[in-house]
Formats: C-alpha cells, structure tokens, sequence
C-alpha cells in the first residue's frame, strides 16, 4: 500500500471507527450520505453534493433535531470525506480502465 | 463560523498557541488552522498526514505545480478561503505571482504547458462533475502525464475536495492578503502536519 493509501485509510478509520460524539453508525450514513434522515440528512447531502450552498438555517435546522456542535461537526466532517472518496475512487478506476494495469 | 465549538472550543493550551500565532504574525489565526487544531485526534491529525504526504510527498510534480492543482480545484468548487490561501503558497513556491494569477483567470488554462494543463483540466472536471471516466484519462496519458502523476494529482483532489468542502460548509472568513501571505510562508516552511 502506498503511503498515500496508508494515510487515507487511517484517516477513515478514526472518523468511521474511533471514538466519537455520534454513534460510529451514524457517522457511517453521514460518510455514505445515505440513510440521514430529516434536517441532518439535507445538511449531509449539500455538504457531498454543493458545499458552497450551505447556509447558516442548514446547520440551525440539524442542530433542532437534538444534534449538539461535536454531532454536526462530526457529521459534516464524514459527509465532506466521504464524498471525496466516492470521487478519487472513481477517478482511480477510470485510471485502472484506460491503463488496463494494476 | 458556523459551530461556536470551532471558534472558542479549543483546549487552554491550543488558545495559548493561537495567541503566540498573532503575536509573531501579527495576523488572525486562520479559520483553518482553529478547525485542525479543534479536536486533533478525531480530523486534524489523521487529515494532516494525508494533506503532506499529497502536497509535500515525493512526486515528479513539484510543490509548486501541488499548490497550483489545490487552488484550482477551489477556483472550480467556488471556495474563496482555499482558493486565496493555495494561490498564495503557488505563488510564494514558484517566485512569479503574476503567472500564477493568469493561470487562475483563464479557464483554457492556454499559457499552461503540457502535461500540467491537461492534469488541471482533469482536476477540474472532476471537481465539477464529481466523477470522471477511462476517455479524461487518456486525454491526460496523451498529454504526456505518466501513471503516477495522475495519481499523485488525484492525491491532491482527494485532500481539497475535503478541505474546501469544509472550508464552505463551516464558513471559513477570507482575511486580508497578509494573512493569506504570512499563512503561505509557514506552508512552505513547515508543510501541512
């Protein structure tokens, strides 16, 4: 494994799997954005998908579903990672499909 | 920013450092450096190690080539904290702000030289279409980019499009350019760790 990759996986791990604030479940939906209900679930998916739209009332609306700061700050930190590895692991492949090398 | 924890939850000694940060800069503290520096363990460290092993690592790109690839990505996703803060570590890196400028007000990238231009252009797309395919690759390999620069480049897409996602999503202040510059000098000195 490259030091990059090495870097990378260790770095999932902790967000996905370390200690945290929210349930390791929970941070695992907000990585894949999928299964975030409600309020908390829009404000994961215009992290992945526009991040330059949020807004000050998205993260007022998560945090009314009972969510705390270090919860939203957690959330928000997987979703941003999460779509960024759906991102460079496309790319990659892309690479492995006109390369046709591993 | 947008959780108060970001802006005043840091532990006695990490407010200690931010104090010594002003007074030998003379500048604010960086929303970024409050955001790495806020919980360490669970953000700041483990993405530390990905940004300088993409950014400072060993790559045929040089640094500078790096820090232009970051600040594209921000020009493209709209992020005016990254884009201010990468522009001036690029132009700090290569000694000529005024190429660096040009190169982030012309979206042909046309005074670019190959396999550069192609690898931002790749970058860019990427950026914007959150994917791309086997076709944007090979335009990049016949541009004369090797295997590994295609993959040391997507090392900085993975790190930046993390950090201008948060950069937007916590609402990073854009200060003056002074502290973007005095930001740059410790970049270039001391690396992302």
């Amino acid at each position: 494994m490259s030091d990059i990759q090495q870097a990378r996986t260790a770095l999932t791990t902790r967000i996905l799997e370390g200690d945290g604030q929210l349930p390791s479940s929970g941070r695992q939906a907000a990585f894949h954005n999928r299964g975030v209900r409600g309020p908390a679930g829009a404000l994961v998916d215009k992290v992945a998908r526009q991040a330059w739209r949020v807004r000050d009332e998205d993260f007022a609306a998560a945090q009314a579903t009972g969510l705390n700061e270090d919860q939203v700050f957690e959330m928000v930190v997987c979703a941003a990672i999460g779509q960024a590895t759906r991102q460079y692991e496309a790319a990659l492949a892309a690479l492995e499909a006109a390369t046709g090398t591993e | 920013m947008r959780l108060r924890i970001l802006d005043n939850g840091h532990s006695l000694s990490t407010k200690a450092l931010f104090a010594l940060i002003r007074t030998i800069s003379r500048q604010p503290v960086l929303d970024v450096v409050r955001l790495v520096n806020y919980r360490a363990d669970f953000y700041g460290k483990p993405m530390g190690r990905v940004a300088q092993e993409a950014m400072r690592g060993p790559s045929s790109w040089t640094v500078g080539d790096r820090e232009l690839m970051a600040a594209f990505i921000a020009k493209t996703s709209q992020s005016p904290f990254c884009l201010e803060a990468h522009a001036a570590v690029a132009q700090r890196a290569s000694g000529d702000a005024k190429s660096v400028s040009a190169v982030l007000s012309d979206p042909g990238l046309l005074h670019v030289e190959e396999p550069l231009r192609a690898t931002l252009l790749l970058l860019g797309k990427l950026t914007r279409e959150q994917t791309v395919d086997a076709d944007d690759m090979r335009a990049v390999l016949a541009a004369g980019a090797s295997r590994q620069q295609i993959e040391d480049a997507l090392a900085v897409g993975f790190a930046f499009h993390t950090m201008t996602r948060l950069a937007d999503a916590f609402a990073f202040s854009v200060p003056g350019s002074a502290a973007f510059a005095a930001g740059a000098k410790y970049l270039l000195a001391r690396g992302y760790r």
